[in-house]
C-alpha cells in the first residue's frame, strides 16, 4: 500500500528519504540548545512588567534577595553596559532595556539568578516593582494610537505596487466590490520555549539558543556586549519549532550573557510560556480595505488594497503583503497603501508567511465575494484572471502553475458536485459548504557558503550554518551532497546550526533549501571537477585521456558512460591526498559579491519574489469542505485538499509534511487562533496553550496533499522554490468562503467563532 | 512555586486529622493534582502543607459500585476509569459522557472524581496573580472580568463580584441526577445533596463550596431512576476535544408514550456553579418533546440569564444547546 506520507516522486522531485534526524527527535536524543550540558549552571528566571506604559519608580528586591540560593538580580540599575541594537539592524525590538521606562506589557524588568530553578522562580515572584502607570493604547481604535504611511517609515517598503489608474477603473467597471477584512494577533507558540544558555571561557562567549540565524545572533550579541564578534559562538543544532520567532535577536540573550559574565558561571534561562508572548515577537492584527472592479465576463479591471498593521510605539514593523498580492492576478489597474498603527505593545515580527497570510486572506476572500457577485464559479473566476505576467510592470513569471494546481485539486476533491447556491447543501443536521482559495509564497534565495569534505571510502561531511527548525534541513542538504557526489545519503554527515561553520542566511522566507542546496551543489561541483581532472589527466588508469564532460560520480567511483570507472580511493592515492575538501560561496544573481561578507557580519539580503526582471512565486490551490451544525453552529472541517507547485522538490516526504502542516495551521488561523487583548491594560489574556487555541487531532480529519510537477531554471541553481510557508496561506479564506457557501453568512473578521454564525 | 511540606497519609482519619480545623497553615489535599499543581505553579494556590491521599484509593473509595438503589462512585476513582466503566456507560450514560468529553486523555487518567467537582475556574483574571482585581483570589479587590475579556464567563448565577464559570462537566451530570456527596472531617461523617456543595459567588466569591475546613469528599451516590438510561451530555465548544464548554447540557428523560413524565436538566459552561434548570424541567412535564416545547424549556432555563459583552452569545447558544440535547435525548433508542 502506498505511503501517503512519502509520495512517489513525479517529474523533478527527489526521493522521499526519511528525515535523518527523525529517530533522534522522537526518542529524545536530539539535543536542543537548553539540553546542552554546561558545567554547574546557575538558573535565570525573568520578571516582566504588568503594566504597558509608565515607569518603574521603585524596585524592591529585599524579599527576592532573601531567598536562599539567589546569586544575582539584574535590573535597569546594573545593566547599563549593554549597548542598544536598533530594530531593523538585527534586533527584534527597540524595547531592549529593563526599565525604568516601560513601553510594553511583559517587558523584562529583572533577571533573577539562583543556584536552582526553584529558588530563582520563588525569588522572582518576590521582586516588587512600584510603577507610575499611564493609560496604554492597546490596538486599533484605542485612544492614543498614531498612524503613519509605511512607505515613509519602513526602509524595506519605500515603494509599494501601483499600476494604471485604479480610481478610473472602478468608475468605469460594471461590477465593483468595496469591503473590509480583519485578522487577529497571533503568537507562534513553538513547542520549544524561548531558552538561552550562556557560558564564558576567558573572554569567549558561547551561546546555546534556538535560532533561525546563528550568524545574526552572534553578531548581534557581540554588538550588545561591545565585544569582537569573533569571540562569540552561537550553537543551535535544533530548534523545536520557530516559525519566525527565533529569527531575530531578542533582548534576553545579552542579559543572560551579562549574567553569566558577572557570575563567571554558565547561566541557563528557560522562559515561561506566558513570557514567550511578550519577550519575543508575534503576528500583529491587521485590517484591510479592498476594492475590486470587474467586467461582466469576470475580467478584473482594478484592485486597490489598503492595509493597516499594528506595531509597537518605537518600531515601524510592517509586513506589507500588497507587495505579493498585487502580483497574483491580471488585475488591470492596481493601487496599494500600507499604514503602520503604533500602539503600546511589544514589537511584532516575522511569523510563518508574514506578508501573505493576512493580505492573501483578505484578497482571496474578496475574490470569492466578487465571483459570487458575478455569478461565477470561484475557480472559473480565477482562471479568467490567471496570467503569466505580473500586472506590475508586465514582468513574466519565472514559472507559474496555479491553474494546474486548481485542476488537480478540484478533480481529487470532487468540486464539480458543488451546488453554487449558498446554503443548498446539507447532510442531516449539518450544513455543507465548499470553498477554495489560492496559496502563494514569494521564492527567496540568499547567499550561502559551504564546506564539503570527501573521504576515499565515499563518506562525506557537509558544513554549513543552516538551521534545522523542523524544515528537514539536515536531510535535504545531505540529499543534495549525496546526489552530486554519487554516494548514499547515509554516507553524508551534515553539520549545521553553529556559527563556526560557513554562513547561511536566516531560516526565514523559506529560502533554506534553495540557498543552502545551491551552495552545497556549488561546493560539490568543485570536488567533482578536481576528481574528474585527476582521473583524466592521469598517465594511466581506466579514465586517462577521457573528456571530463563524459564523467559522473556514482557509487563511490568516477565513471564514464561506457561503464569504465575508477574508485575514489585510487584517484585520491594518485592525487596524494587523504581527503578532498572544498569551500565555496554562492551568491544568487542580482546580489553584489559583497553579500557573503555581509552574511559573515550577520546581514542578509535575498533576491526573488516580486523583485527583479522575473517574478518568482510558489503557488497552490486549496479546496475545503466545512460543516456547520444547523442549530449550535459548531464548524468542522472534514476534509481539505491542496495541490502545490514549487519548482524542484528535493524530498517528497519532507515536502508533504511541510504542506500538510501548513494547511493544518491554516485551519487553525481560520477557526481557532487569536491572541486576546484586554484593551484596558494592553495585555494578552490567553497567554497559555490551554486558552490560546490551536486544533487538536479531533479537529483535523482528511488532509490531502497533491504535489504538482514544475520546472523552473530561473529561480536559483537548485531549481527550488521554498514552500515551508506556502500551504498556510489562503487556507483561512478557503474556509471562510466555504462557511459562506454553507450558511450564506460572510464572516470578514478572523477567526470564525461559532457566535458569528448564531444570527438568524 | 513556593516551598511546601508534603505528607502522605494511609487512612482517612489521619488525612482529616492532618488537615483538620486546628491546622494553622493553609493545607490542601492532593489526589490527581491536575488543578492543584497547576495553580501552585501559577502562585494562585499557596498551600504550606500538601496531604497526598492517593494511598486511600485501594479501599472502596477507589471503586465503582452499582446497586439496586443507585450508583456509588468513590472519590478516588479516576475520571478515565469511570468514563470507561460498562455499568456507568449503560445505566448512566450522562455520567460517562460528561467525563469522557472532559479534559484530555492524560488528565482523565490522573484526575480523581472528588477533585474533579472541586476544579477551580479557568477565569484568566483568577489564574494570573498579576491582575490585582479578583474577588475570588483577593476578597474585596474587585472583578476584572466584568468589564474585561469575558467570552468564556457565566451568564447564570453571577453577581457584581464575580462571573467566573464553573469549568467542570461531571458536576452537571451529578446535579441533574440528584446525586449526594459523602463527606468526612474531624467532626465526623455527613452526607449532603450535591446541589448544596457549590455556592454561587454572591458577595463572597472566595467561598466556593460548603466544605468545612479539612473536610474531604469520599464518594458520590447517584440514585437510580427511570430517567437515567435515557440521558446524555451534549458539549458545545470551540474545538472537538480538550476544551471547556461554551455551553453544555446534561439531560435525563423519563418518557411515557412520548410524553415527559420527568425531565432532569443541568447546564454547563454558562453558570458559576453546576446549574440545575428546574424551570425548564417543569415546563416540559407532561409534554411531548418537539421544537416548540424544547424552545419553551430553553427559554425558561435562561430566563434570568445576564450577558456581559463578549459572552452575550452564550444565552442564545445555551438555549440552542439545550434544545438540541432534548431532541437527541427524546430520540434515543434505549
Amino acid at each position: 500500500m502506498a505511503n501517503a506520507a512519502a509520495p512517489t516522486p513525479k517529474a523533478n522531485m527527489g526521493a522521499p528519504a526519511p528525515r535523518v534526524d527523525a529517530r533522534l527527535k522522537v526518542t529524545g536524543q536530539a539535543r536542543y540548545p537548553s539540553d546542552t550540558p554546561v558545567g554547574n549552571p546557575a538558573f535565570a528566571v525573568l520578571v516582566t512588567s504588568t503594566i504597558a506604559t509608565g515607569r518603574i519608580e521603585r524596585l524592591d528586591l529585599d524579599g527576592a534577595r532573601a531567598v536562599p540560593g539567589v546569586l544575582d538580580i539584574l535590573t535597569y540599575e546594573n545593566t547599563g553596559e549593554l549597548k542598544g541594537v536598533k530594530f531593523g539592524q538585527g534586533s527584534s525590538t527597540s524595547i531592549e532595556d529593563l526599565g525604568p521606562e516601560i513601553q510594553q506589557a511583559g517587558q523584562i524588568i529583572a533577571v533573577v539568578v539562583a543556584d536552582t530553578f526553584e529558588a530563582a522562580t520563588d525569588a522572582a515572584s518576590r521582586v516588587k516593582p512600584t510603577y507610575s502607570e499611564q493609560t496604554p493604547s492597546a490596538t486599533f481604535g484605542s485612544p492614543g494610537v498614531t498612524q503613519e504611511d509605511a512607505t515613509k517609515v519602513s526602509p524595506q517598503h519605500k515603494h509599494l505596487p501601483q499600476a494604471g489608474d485604479a480610481e478610473a477603473a472602478f468608475a468605469g467597471a460594471p461590477v465593483v466590490i468595496d469591503l473590509e477584512y480583519e485578522t487577529p494577533p497571533q503568537h507562534h507558540n513553538p513547542m520549544e520555549l524561548f531558552t538561552t544558555t550562556c557560558a564564558w571561557t576567558a573572554d569567549h562567549l558561547t551561546v546555546y539558543e534556538p535560532s533561525q540565524f546563528v550568524y545574526g545572533l552572534k553578531n548581534g550579541v557581540a554588538q550588545r556586549l561591545g565585544i569582537d564578534p569573533d569571540k562569540v559562538r552561537v550553537v543551535s543544532s535544533y530548534a523545536g519549532g520557530a516559525f519566525g520567532s527565533k529569527g531575530t535577536m531578542t533582548p534576553r540573550t545579552a542579559m543572560i550573557a551579562l549574567a553569566a559574565k558577572r557570575l563567571n558561571r554558565p547561566v541557563k534561562l528557560v522562559a515561561t510560556r506566558a513570557q514567550g508572548f511578550t519577550i519575543a515577537t508575534y503576528r500583529a492584527e491587521t485590517r484591510h480595505h479592498i476594492r475590486l472592479g470587474a467586467a461582466r465576463d469576470g475580467k478584473l479591471v482594478g484592485y486597490s488594497h489598503e492595509g493597516f498593521e499594528v506595531s509597537s510605539r518605537p518600531d515601524p514593523y510592517v509586513v506589507a503583503g500588497v507587495e505579493d498580492s498585487a502580483q497574483l492576478y491580471a488585475f488591470g489597474a492596481v493601487a496599494t497603501k500600507v499604514n503602520v498603527v503604533h500602539a503600546d505593545r511589544n514589537t511584532p515580527g516575522y511569523m510563518r508567511s508574514p506578508p501573505v497570510v493576512p493580505y492573501i486572506y483578505a484578497l482571496e476572500s474578496a475574490m470569492d465575494e466578487m465571483a459570487q457577485k458575478l455569478g461565477m464559479d470561484p475557480i472559473a473566476f480565477r482562471r479568467v484572471n490567471d496570467t503569466m505576467n505580473s500586472p506590475i510592470g508586465n514582468r513574466p513569471y519565472s514559472s507559474r502553475s496555479l491553474m494546474t494546481c486548481y485542476d488537480q485539486a478540484a478533480a481529487a476533491f470532487g468540486w464539480k458536485d458543488r451546488n453554487p447556491q449558498p446554503g443548498a447543501m446539507r447532510d442531516g443536521d449539518w450544513l455543507v459548504g465548499y470553498g477554495c482559495a489560492t496559496a502563494v509564497y514569494p521564492t527567496h534565495t540568499g547567499p550561502a557558503a559551504a564546506r564539503v569534505r570527501l573521504k576515499p571510502n565515499g563518506e562525506a561531511r557537509v558544513q554549513i550554518a543552516a538551521h534545522e527548525i523542523g524544515n528537514g534541513a539536515y536531510t535535504v542538504i545531505g540529499q543534495m551532497a549525496a546526489e552530486r557526489l554519487g554516494i548514499d545519503l547515509a554516507s553524508v554527515t551534515v553539520e549545521i546550526g553553529d556559527s563556526r561553520l560557513p554562513p547561511a542566511p536566516v531560516a526565514g522566507g523559506s529560502n533554506t533549501t534553495a540557498s543552502s542546496c545551491s551552495a552545497v551543489k556549488k561546493t560539490c561541483n568543485l570536488i567533482r571537477a578536481r576528481l574528474f581532472h585527476a582521473a583524466v589527466t592521469a598517465n594511466d588508469g581506466p579514465l586517462a585521456g577521457r573528456s571530463a564532460d563524459d564523467l559522473m560520480l556514482q557509487d563511490g567511483k568516477v565513471v564514464a558512460n561506457d561503464g569504465a570507472g575508477e574508485s575514489f580511493a585510487d584517484i585520491f592515492r594518485r592525487m596524494g591526498v587523504a581527503v578532498v575538501e572544498d569551500y565555496a560561496e554562492f551568491v544568487p544573481d542580482g546580489l553584489k559579491p559583497q553579500a557573503i561578507a555581509d552574511l559573515y557580519a550577520g546581514k542578509v539580503d535575498m533576491v526573488g519574489g516580486s523583485h527583479g526582471d522575473k517574478v518568482m512565486y510558489a503557488m497552490g490551490a486549496e479546496l475545503v469542505e466545512v460543516r456547520v451544525h444547523v442549530l449550535t453552529r459548531e464548524i468542522r472541517v472534514p476534509r481539505i485538499v491542496g495541490a502545490f507547485a514549487a519548482g524542484r522538490l528535493m524530498n517528497t516526504r519532507t515536502v508533504h509534511s511541510q504542506l500538510m502542516g501548513g494547511m493544518i495551521w491554516g485551519i487553525s488561523s481560520a477557526l481557532h487562533e487569536a491572541t486576546e487583548i484586554d484593551p484596558r491594560y494592553a495585555r494578552y489574556v490567553n497567554d497559555n496553550l490551554a486558552d490560546y487555541m490551536i486544533p487538536v487531532n479531533a479537529d483535523v480529519d482528511q488532509v490531502q496533499v497533491i504535489l504538482v510537477s514544475e520546472v523552473d531554471h530561473d529561480v536559483n541553481p537548485a531549481g527550488v522554490k521554498g514552500l515551508g510557508e506556502l500551504a498556510n496561506v489562503g487556507t483561512a479564506a478557503a474556509i471562510t468562503n466555504a462557511v459562506h457557501h454553507a450558511t450564506g453568512i460572510r464572516v470578514r473578521k478572523l477567526p470564525i467563532r461559532l457566535e458569528k454564525l448564531l444570527q438568524a | 512555586m513556593r516551598p511546601f511540606i508534603y505528607e502522605r497519609v494511609s487512612d482517612w482519619a489521619a488525612a482529616t486529622q492532618a488537615a483538620g480545623g486546628g491546622a494553622s497553615a493553609p493545607v490542601s489535599y492532593l489526589a490527581g493534582g491536575t488543578t492543584l499543581v497547576d495553580l501552585m505553579r501559577l502562585d494562585v494556590m499557596r498551600p504550606q502543607r500538601v496531604i497526598d491521599i492517593n494511598a486511600l484509593q485501594d479501599g472502596r473509595y477507589g471503586r465503582i459500585e452499582l446497586g439496586q438503589n443507585g450508583l456509588r462512585l468513590g472519590a478516588l476513582v479516576r475520571m478515565a476509569d469511570a468514563a470507561a466503566h460498562p455499568d456507568v456507560r449503560h445505566h448512566y450514560p450522562v455520567i460517562g459522557q460528561s467525563l469522557q468529553l472532559a479534559a484530555s486523555a492524560q488528565l482523565r487518567n490522573m484526575a480523581s472524581l472528588g477533585g474533579n467537582v472541586l476544579q477551580r475556574t479557568r477565569c484568566t483574571y483568577f489564574r494570573d496573580v498579576s491582575y490585582a482585581a479578583c474577588n475570588k483570589r483577593n476578597p474585596g479587590s474587585g472583578c476584572a472580568a466584568l468589564a474585561g475579556v469575558n467570552r468564556m464567563h457565566a451568564v447564570l448565577g453571577g453577581s457584581d463580584h464575580c462571573i467566573a464559570t464553573y469549568p467542570g462537566d461531571f458536576g452537571q451530570a451529578l446535579i441533574a441526577l440528584d446525586a449526594t456527596v459523602d463527606l468526612i472531617s474531624p467532626d465526623g461523617a455527613r452526607t449532603i445533596p450535591f446541589a448544596k456543595l457549590h455556592r454561587q459567588p454572591g458577595d463572597t466569591p472566595d467561598q466556593e463550596t460548603m466544605l468545612r475546613p479539612g473536610e474531604l469528599i469520599v464518594s458520590f451516590t447517584v440514585p437510580a431512576g427511570p430517567w437515567t438510561r435515557r440521558s446524555l451530555y451534549l458539549k458545545v465548544r470551540d474545538r472537538q476535544s480538550y476544551e471547556f464548554a461554551l455551553a453544555s447540557a446534561a439531560v435525563a428523560l423519563d418518557l411515557e408514550d412520548g410524553a415527559v413524565r420527568e425531565a432532569r436538566i443541568a447546564l454547563g459552561g454558562v453558570a458559576t456553579v453546576p446549574w440545575r434548570a428546574a424551570d425548564a424541567e417543569a415546563a416540559l412535564r407532561g409534554k411531548t418533546i418537539d421544537e416548540q416545547t424544547a424552545m419553551a424549556a430553553a427559554d425558561a432555563a435562561f430566563a434570568g440569564a445576564q450577558g456581559h459583552g463578549h459572552n452575550d452569545f452564550k444565552i442564545e447558544l445555551g438555549k440552542r444547546t439545550l434544545r438540541r440535547a432534548l431532541r437527541q435525548a427524546a430520540a434515543l433508542e434505549i
